[in-house]
């Protein structure tokens, strides 16, 4: 099965999973979720646009990520989805 | 130089609150091979995002001996670097680097000149240094003591004996180039006192700066690589008394009892922007 | 009902009314009668033989220290035989609770045993527990001199104070210095000992004669030896070494210079750090300011680590007052150095004492999980409303200082520090007048004198607006988050008033 993670557990980081799907499913897991959970959302939802992905299953398990980190693992993530077999 | 390991967010969006000149971001030895792609792209958002440079930033690639090397420039190259630190230098790979570099700046109508410091950690690459100091965008050298000493089989040590002969050989050519001699590292970073004693070694030869791997070295390595207010004080007193002598026409002048000529009206010169960099003038 | 500060201040309570508005109440302030003398004391064979002698009963108020800190195991003795009782609505009054009395006290709060705390500092399971509002009352957090002053003052009435004594001798003196558990000072445990209706020594080691001892048998009504009253190593908990974090250091690096520009590292200055890493640091780069330069500093005081003993051997400081020892370094030097001198609650930071030491303070170093834009501070809860601590000294010696500084990261886990309003107050801004960041100093705009002298300062000094507009730019700014109305406990200033609220946790 396809399949893309990247990224750790780390404080300040963030684990980001993604498969493909028949639509965009975005699942949040945050430490800091109250304050930032929203912006998480829309930060892989802008990542995707850029990137032209409408089929995708992402879990970002994160642990006080900047949206920069953020948007990096998710990109990681897809590359190497795309990569696996 | 603070070395900051390319694939940690944490240290990567603080690397800008330490008393660093420069920031080198890895993406050779503190990358571990699985996570490369990852690094890139973390650097790269990270570049993206950046508003406000306070340091000089450079990324050290990957070797050009490796399959890594393009991915990283194709990736990283913008005009919000300033160099390209390149492992293992050798004058070939230098002349390749900035053909590279030239392709990329004209494609990305990157108005500035992407600066190259080569490491110079192989017996090979200290024996072409003189020639590596004058390549096309080389800006400084830095001594890479780990990888050299091994290539020479020869045990690392803390008094630093074994990599005399690559200091002196590294800071004499880079002043001849007018570029900054960099030091290596010094590895134990919860030794102060020794970091301290390796600094007044490498000063010693003529080496200009010191990269740093961990933040806490900065301190010790800005008190030691800045001049002393007795120095700072004695180039004031040159360079009042250049002033003195221009507004009375005279040519030659002394202070302190001795004649000061061009070269040390220069080291005063150099003294005093030194001093400003450090902000203790 | 709001307070000053526009805080909500529940039916019942006193409202805060600034800083220094203990001063206008000086003349009416009244002690309530000592406890009375003894002439001897009862020796008591358990923990239940306490209980009985005592008459404790439902609704009883006990009282305990905390100067075993994570390692104490008689208040977790006593929780035991209340539940073995099944006494009800117990207050417990303990200068501070930690995550060692979690396990005991979880029962009895949820089983209503327990009703009532009154506490200076509480954090792990006990706080969660409370913060999910299954505490029967309300909780009462105060400061160490508020206690103190509410102790004297028969606010705070205790039924027995159980002290945990690692040293008693045959006449009933107890004291914490000796003994095989000994945790140093008992500063805390001073105002139930004179206050108390009863108090009963709780130790693991007798001795023929004790010499000065803090604890005077005057006070003392009964004694029990039991085979241990905990494990002293237990009093290195938290966070009690010079940080390594290279951004704390950096913090401390710039505090350190701006201390210097100020002028206040200087012969026969006084200071306070609290024992988190960061403010260690402070202290370290200070020392070496004071040894660079020949100074020597007239005191240190508060809770003292190995770190401050160290100054005062190397002549640094002239004294050290101590009201708590943090390691047993501390414990050591405050039995055999008389330069190490024992101060109880009150004098450390009762407002009503008669200048306490908190007021000869040049320079307190504090941390803060959260400052506002009005320097109020908070380090009661976290940014979610969570309890994670308390005030202790905190606004004791913010109060009493001439310069209050707080060290701090300006963002932790993407959240800044910095908010429009804290959380929870509990030092208000008109006390605190420097934030020290790793991207940014702040300078309180009330202390014009001190933006004075720093006119040319190459420090980075910059309006707390700016710094916070700077974090957000960094982490986006937070969403608003809803917290629950209900209020669970609230913050009293260290003069009974109450400065904040705190709030039932969401589910």
């Amino acid at each position: 099965m396809k399949i893309g993670i990247a990224g750790t557990m780390e404080s300040s980081d963030a684990l980001i999973t993604v498969r493909p799907s028949e639509k965009i499913n975005i699942k949040v897991e945050s430490t800091v979720f109250d304050y930032f959970g929203e912006q998480i959302k829309k930060t892989i939802l802008d990542t995707l646009n850029e990137l032209n992905i409408a089929n995708i299953d992402v879990l970002c398990q994160d642990k006080g990520a900047l949206d920069f980190t953020i948007k990096a693992r998710l990109i990681t993530a897809i590359e190497r989805m795309k990569k696996s077999v | 130089m603070l070395f900051i390991p390319g694939n940690n967010p944490s240290m990567l969006q603080n690397s800008d609150v330490f008393e660093s000149d420069s920031i080198i971001i890895d993406l050779e030895d503190a990358v571990n091979v699985m996570e490369k792609d990852s690094a890139r792209n973390l650097v790269r958002c990270y570049l993206d995002n950046l508003k406000e440079k306070k340091a000089e930033l450079v990324i050290r690639i990957n070797g050009l001996d490796t399959t890594y090397y393009n991915d990283d420039l194709n990736q990283i190259i913008c005009d919000k670097v300033d160099a390209i630190m390149l492992p293992k230098a050798h004058v070939a790979d230098l002349k390749k680097l900035d053909e590279i570099l030239t392709d990329l700046e004209n494609q990305r109508k990157i108005t500035k000149k992407i600066k190259i410091i080569p490491i110079v950690e192989l017996a090979e690459s200290l024996l072409e240094v003189e020639k590596i100091v004058f390549q096309n965008r080389v800006d400084g050298v830095l001594l890479g003591a780990e990888d050299f000493s091994s290539d020479l089989e020869v045990v690392r040590t803390k008094g630093g004996e074994e990599i005399f002969y690559a200091r002196s050989r590294i800071a004499v050519s880079c002043a001849a180039a007018k570029i900054d001699a960099i030091d290596t590292p010094f590895t134990d970073t919860k030794d102060n006192i020794g970091l301290a004693k390796d600094c007044e070694k490498a000063i010693s030869l003529g080496m200009k700066s010191k990269s740093c791997i961990h933040p806490n070295q900065i301190e010790v390595v800005n008190e030691m690589f800045s001049p002393s207010q007795k120095t700072i004080d004695w180039a004031k007193r040159i360079l009042q008394a250049k002033i003195d002598a221009d507004k009375k026409g005279l040519g030659a002048f002394s202070v302190d009892g001795k004649m000061v000529d061009k070269p040390v009206i220069e080291r005063a010169q150099k003294i005093i922007k030194k001093a400003e960099k450090y902000h203790i003038l | 009902m709001k307070n000053c500060l526009n805080r909500f201040v529940p039916e019942g309570f006193a409202s805060f009314n600034g800083s220094n508005d203990y001063k206008n109440h000086i003349s009416e302030y009244k002690k309530i009668p000592e406890k009375k003398k003894t002439s001897s004391y009862k020796t008591l064979g358990s923990i239940g033989e306490i209980f009985d002698y005592f008459n404790i009963t439902n609704g009883s108020t006990l009282s305990f220290h905390h100067h075993l800190r994570n390692g104490d195991a008689v208040l977790n003795l006593v929780c035991v035989e209340i539940k073995k009782r099944d006494l009800k609505d117990i207050h417990l009054a303990a200068s501070s609770l930690f995550p060692n009395n979690d396990l005991a006290l979880h029962d009895l709060i949820v089983n209503q045993n327990i009703t009532k705390i009154t506490t200076n500092y509480l954090n792990g399971k006990t706080a969660e527990l409370i913060g999910k509002g299954k505490l029967k009352e309300m909780l009462v957090m105060e400061t160490h001199g508020g206690r103190a002053r509410s102790i004297e003052t028969g606010e705070l009435k205790i039924d027995l104070a159980i002290i945990a004594t690692p040293c008693v001798d045959k006449d009933g003196n107890g004291t914490g210095k000796e003994g095989k558990n000994a945790c140093g000072v008992l500063g805390y445990a001073i105002p139930d000992l004179h206050y108390a209706k009863n108090v009963v020594l709780v130790s693991d080691t007798i001795k023929e004669k004790i010499e000065n001892p803090e604890l005077s048998n005057e006070y003392v009504d009964g004694l029990l030896i039991i085979d241990s009253i905990g494990d002293k190593n237990g009093i290195v908990s938290g966070t009690t070494n010079i940080t390594k974090d290279p951004v704390g250091l950096k913090i401390a690096r710039d505090a350190t210079k701006l201390l210097k520009e100020l002028g206040v590292i200087k012969n026969g200055f006084t200071m306070q750090t609290g024992a988190g890493g960061t403010s260690l640091a402070v202290a370290s780069y200070i020392k070496k300011e004071m040894i660079e330069n020949n100074i020597i500093g007239n005191f240190a005081s508060g809770g003292i680590t190995g770190y401050y003993v160290d100054m005062l051997r190397n002549g640094l400081f002239e004294k050290l007052y101590d009201v708590q020892c943090f390691d047993l370094l501390a414990v050591e030097s405050s039995l055999v150095d008389k330069n190490h001198i024992f101060m109880d609650a009150s004098m450390y930071g009762n407002p009503y004492y008669n200048n306490p030491i908190v007021n000869g303070l040049d320079l307190v170093v504090l941390g803060a999980t959260e400052i506002d834009l009005d320097y109020n501070v908070n380090v009661t809860t976290d940014s979610f409303g969570k309890i994670i601590g308390g005030s202790g000294g905190h606004s004791d010696t913010a109060n009493g200082a001439k310069i209050t500084m707080i060290t701090t990261q300006l963002i932790k886990s993407r959240i800044p520090i910095i908010k429009e309003k804290v959380t929870t107050i509990s030092t208000p801004g008109e006390d605190v007048d420097i934030l020290v960041t790793e991207r940014g100093i702040c300078i309180n705009p009330k202390r014009q004198d001190l933006l004075q002298k720093l006119e040319n300062s190459k420090l980075n000094i910059m309006k707390i607006e700016d710094l916070l507009k700077l974090s957000y730019e960094i982490t986006t700014k937070p969403a608003n988050i809803e917290r629950s109305n209900e209020v669970i406990g609230v913050v009293k200033y260290r003069d009974g008033t109450i400065i904040d609220s705190i709030y039932k946790l969401k589910e």
